[in-house]
């Protein structure tokens, strides 16, 4: 005896050990430093994305700063980092996260990713400047900057993963916050349509993705990213590996916008234009382009890659820029000219060559600068004059010189003049596209394609510059125009000075960063490649000339005509991709569902049944049949005439009860009582006599649930003439028979299991350990309170959950006028009430009460040792009330006794959880329980397990859930009398009058 | 165990077995309400004397319960089956 006290035996998922080892230690202080950096760094924005969500919802000012003072420190942490990175060192941090699953939160940072996450953060604060002053007053600011904080932190958590399935978890957390930042001004119905738009189209692409990463991290055997990286062979030798490079593109094109999933972007804009800046130009589009690179090494240099990678982009590169054209919106404009632009570097990842991924790094950050001052100054002139629409827009360098000088300048960095930074950028791609490299029809015809792109993208920026400032002044703007603040100005004069800066001189500033980010892509033991204006008058040049001179004879030449044209290039206009993806989302939620439905379901019950237990009989025959023929036969495992009869009672009443079910509902019911009652006793029979106990208080339970049900069914109705003609005889013989093959297969298998003979199972633990480990001898009992506690728990609380479910919709519920009539049997009863009609029985069944309850506290005390429990006794409770309800009318009871269900519910479930919380304050799992014997004078040691206040709750719930329900379907019938003794005194009433 | 005691129990439990049997018949054939309502009841008392006998044959204590839960329980599903049959509702 004495006390036994045991920890439960679960994995462990967090040791203190563990906790203070999570940081991988690392041999110099110098790692250390920069692990913990990389982690601040992932942090920071997310700190800032709380601290931002925490301000009032008109401090502009303050969550600005907050914002972007914590992005300030991310870039200095970026420059303390650069020394080392410059070095080619690759920087890692690990939090331990799942160990069991390989699931660890790895950070890692190189050359490109340094690059990248800089470009994020430096982007970042320029548009927070921006925005400060883009948004109005009536704008709620936390939201705001919360959601474009945590975008920041998904987009660097994105960059910095080492493990690639955190990489596709930062990736869709970037789809979900691109969502609500589309959807900021979610009263318009444009960004709500734009933001489901590009949640769906990018949520799908980054399902495909996740499946691509699951199936490359089992080729690999690792989900790391540097061994990822490693075995470009071993994946591409793969034959999943054509599998896997279509879903990783798929993800790939859809987040960076290519054809065919570009139409998300336009609809996009509806977003406000700080979003469209950072987002959807900058940094997440570039998110798919970035992975393209990344992955180069690993899919990339076969004819799939080729052919999937560089036709996709120069598609996209060809025809972004001839819709662009076409475009009224100014960010319609921009957006297709970010397709392009995205379509360009996608292709540059499908040549693949050293220079053309050098090339496409290169015009990642350039495409970024050049388009996010672009998309600031579209943002400036729609907050100055009221409106986007490039034919009303008219002549503003007028009114705004400062801004328009800006533009124009960023435009011509967009167009590819020379001395400015697309130009360079857009050169190393000619050369590219001019290279020899395979010789196929597609390598041969980039350099045509790149020069008609070309030549759309001078005729685009062009007709922006032309159109919007220069040419007569405007005369029906909603705003009189005039210069931004100047601090809304200073991101955008800061973007255009490094188009300029860069555009000079290149091989100087970001010439070492690109060759670093490159080399940490393709290998350190890449050439350095200097990059230079100037290359000598070679082809590149040429065709960069060819298309400046096309672009503006072509812009001269349709220029007039296209303000009065459709939205769109001619023909190709009446396709767009929007409607079709609308069409395809309305038949797929909408129209299709609905077929199915009218074509495979049915809203009639009986139908639906009787698939199911047709469908569980076939399953069960089908898994029983071989395994069935090796049980004994039943006349060997020693014959009970006895129990042979109590069957054979059992059989008739559940047949009988199935015959007579359609017409004699009553006569079913009793029935059905003799089957229970036979299905306990056999219970008793095979050593479960707890399971009996229980059995027969929920029996007795369930005939007066299912008369307090009968009571509202309708009666037979005679006239129907269908119900006796061969057809409906036959449905209902078919019915029958169905019911008995499948009761009498469940008969057999319930008798198989229960005299197979016993073999070593799960049971034996229980029965070994149940006293030495739960202190009870009832080894249900213990299995339910301590063993499988948490299950219980679970189990009552769904328990709670049906008996409000039950009560609430009952409580609504008016009975049919039908209902109300009284039946023959009341009829002749005249008005005599309950306690006149039934007397005696009535004194009887009172006191009864007792007897019951004494009854109950003795299963629910005694339940950890010997037959009983908390769920008997809370049944038996719940028969003694049910009892006193029976004896007398509602009224009665209820001025008598109150019983408030719920609150008994709730009291249970509050004891059965402290009970599981409790076991922390001594520092066991949740629900750990402690056994012990106490010494109580007179009666002597008395087992008090913290189980058997468990026990207590369980028997609460359940007394509650049992009355709740009861009481709740006879308040029914009371609802009934008072309804039916209005209906009399409105009828007096009448014949008074 | 004697055999004398032995004997005694085997026949009561058959006996007992054919008491549910005669009250099965009437609980399935009727012919009124009344009558299958009378059947269950005794049909409870036959389980019930039959779970004490088993209990004495098989030399196990816990068998007792389920009869006293018969005993002080049973008569509820007759009472209700009965209100239903004299008053149309169970509970008012």
């Amino acid at each position: 005896m004495g006390t036994n006290r045991r920890a439960r035996s679960r994995p462990r998922f967090v040791s203190s050990e563990d906790f203070c080892r999570k940081l991988r230690r690392k041999d110099t202080l110098g790692g250390m430093i920069e692990e913990n950096l990389l982690l601040i760094l992932v942090g920071l924005p997310f700190a800032a994305a709380i601290a931002a969500s925490t301000v009032r919802a008109t401090a502009h000012g303050a969550a600005a700063w907050v914002s972007g003072l914590l992005l300030a420190v991310g870039l200095a942490i970026l420059a303390l980092l650069h020394a080392p990175i410059s070095d080619g060192q690759v920087l890692r941090a690990t939090l331990r996260w799942v160990p069991s699953l390989g699931l660890n939160l790895t950070f890692r940072m190189d050359g490109f990713v340094w690059l990248f996450v800089a470009l994020v953060f430096a982007i970042g604060i320029l548009v927070l400047v921006y925005a400060r002053y883009y948004l109005s007053k009536a704008d709620p600011v936390p939201r705001f900057y919360a959601f474009l904080m945590a975008f920041t932190g998904a987009m660097v958590g994105m960059l910095m993963s080492g493990n690639i399935l955190m990489l596709v978890v930062f990736w869709e957390l970037t789809s979900i916050l691109s969502f609500l930042l589309i959807g900021y001004w979610h009263q318009g119905q444009a960004a709500r349509d734009g933001a489901r738009m590009a949640l769906i189209v990018t949520g799908l692409g980054g399902l495909c993705l996740l499946v691509a990463m699951l199936i490359l991290g089992q080729i690999v055997g690792s989900y790391d990213l540097d061994r990822v990286l490693a075995a470009g062979d071993v994946v591409q030798a793969d034959p999943l590996y054509p599998l896997v490079l279509g879903l990783f593109l798929l993800g790939c094109f859809t987040k960076s916008a290519q054809m065919p999933f570009h139409f998300w972007l336009p609809g996009a804009m509806a977003a406000p234009t700080p979003v469209s800046a950072f987002l959807h130009s900058a940094t997440m589009v570039k998110a798919g382009v970035f992975l393209l690179v990344r992955f180069f090494p690993v899919l990339g240099e076969t004819d799939l890659w080729f052919y999937a990678v560089t036709g996709t982009g120069m598609l996209t590169l060809v025809l972004g820029s001839v819709i662009a054209l076409f475009r009224h919106d100014l960010k319609g404009l921009l957006a297709y000219s970010t397709i392009s632009h995205l379509g360009l570097i996608t292709a540059l990842a499908g040549i693949g060559s050293n220079g053309a991924i050098l090339a496409a790094i290169f015009h990642i950050v350039n495409h970024a600068v050049f388009k996010a001052s672009l998309f600031m100054a579209a943002g400036i002139i729609d907050h100055e004059t009221g409106t986007r629409d490039m034919r009303r827009l008219s002549g503003l360098i007028r009114f705004m010189p400062v801004t328009g000088a800006l533009a124009i300048v960023a435009s011509a960095a967009m167009a590819g003049v020379p001395l400015l930074n697309g130009f360079i950028s857009k050169e190393m791609f000619f050369a590219e596209a001019a290279d020899w490299h395979n010789g196929t029809w597609l390598d041969n015809s980039l350099p045509y394609l790149a020069t008609i792109a070309g030549i759309f993208a001078v005729a685009y920026s062009l007709r922006f510059i032309a159109t919007v400032f220069f040419g007569p002044e405007a005369t029906d703007l909603p705003k009189v125009p005039h210069e931004p603040p100047s601090l809304m100005r200073r991101p955008v004069e800061l973007l255009v000075l490094v188009c300029l800066v860069v555009g000079i001189l290149p091989g100087l500033t970001l010439g070492p960063t690109l060759n670093l980010a490159a080399q940490s892509v393709l290998g350190a033991d890449l050439p350095y490649k200097d990059i230079a204006i100037w290359h000598g008058f070679n082809l590149p040049l040429v065709m960069s000339l060819v298309a400046l001179g096309a672009g503006v004879a072509l812009y001269a030449a349709l220029g007039g005509r296209i303000a009065t044209g459709p939205e769109g290039p001619p023909l190709l206009h009446r396709l767009r991709a929007q409607r079709v993806f609308e069409r395809i989302l309305l038949s797929l939620t909408w129209k299709l569902p609905r077929l199915v439905h009218r074509t495979f379901g049915t809203e009639r019950l009986q139908p639906q049944l009787r698939l199911i237990v047709l469908l569980t009989i076939a399953a069960g025959f089908a898994t029983l049949w071989g395994s069935l023929r090796q049980a004994p036969s039943p006349l060997a495992t020693g014959f009970n005439p006895a129990f042979a009869l109590m069957w054979a009672v059992g059989a008739v009443c559940a047949v009988g009860a199935a015959w007579l079910a359609k017409y004699h509902r009553f006569a079913s019911v009793v029935l059905l009582g003799g089957a229970g009652l036979v299905t306990c006793l056999t219970f008793a029979w095979a050593s479960a006599p707890d399971l009996a106990v229980t059995q027969l208080l929920v029996e007795i339970v369930t005939t007066v649930l299912l008369l307090l049900g009968l009571r509202w069914l309708p009666k037979r109705r005679e006239e129907i003439e269908e119900d006796k003609l061969l057809p409906a005889r036959i449905r209902r013989a078919r019915d029958f028979v169905i019911a008995v093959v499948g009761g009498a297969g469940l008969a057999g298998v319930a008798y198989v299991m229960l005299t197979w003979p016993l073999i070593p199972n799960v049971g034996d633990w229980f029965l070994r350990n149940a006293y030495s480990e739960g202190g009870g001898t009832n080894v249900v009992n213990v299995i339910l309170v301590d063993f499988r506690a948490f299950d219980t728990f679970g189990e009552i609380t769904v328990l709670a959950i049906v008996g409000v479910t039950v009560f609430a919709l009952l409580r609504r519920f008016r009975p049919a006028p039908e209902s109300i009539m009284l039946d023959e049997e009341q009829a002749g009863l005249d008005d005599r009430t309950v306690a006149d009609a039934l007397l005696v029985p009535s004194v009887i069944m009172r006191w009864m009460f007792p007897v019951m309850i004494v009854l109950a506290a003795y299963l629910f005390f005694r339940g950890h040792d010997l037959p009983g429990g908390g769920f008997a006794a809370g049944v038996t409770v719940s028969v003694a009330f049910l009892l006193q309800y029976l004896a007398h009318d509602v009224r009665w009871v209820e001025a008598r006794l109150t019983v408030l269900p719920i609150r008994w519910m709730g009291i249970g479930l509050l004891i059965a959880g402290a009970t599981g919380v409790g076991a922390f304050l001594f520092g066991y799992p949740f629900l750990t329980m402690h056994a012990q014997y106490v010494d109580v004078p007179l009666i002597g040691q008395v087992p008090a397990a913290t189980a058997l206040i468990f026990d207590a709750g369980v028997f609460a719930l359940v007394v509650g859930a049992t009355v709740l329900m009861l009481i709740a379907i006879a308040h029914q019938s009371l609802r009934t009398t008072r309804m039916r003794e209005r209906d009399s005194a409105d009828t007096s009433e009448k014949e008074a009058a | 165990m004697t055999t004398v005691l032995w004997l005694a129990l085997t026949w009561a439990q058959i006996a007992l077995g054919l008491a549910a049997c005669l009250a099965a018949y009437r609980i399935a054939v009727g012919p009124r309400a009344q009558d299958r309502v009378l059947g269950l009841d005794a049909l409870y008392i036959a389980t019930m004397l039959l779970f004490i006998v088993t209990g004495m044959r098989l030399g196990t204590p816990f068998l007792f319960e389920a009869a006293l839960v018969i005993a002080i329980g049973g008569f509820v599903g007759t009472v209700s089956l009965a209100k239903f049959l004299l008053r149309g509702e169970v509970i008012e």
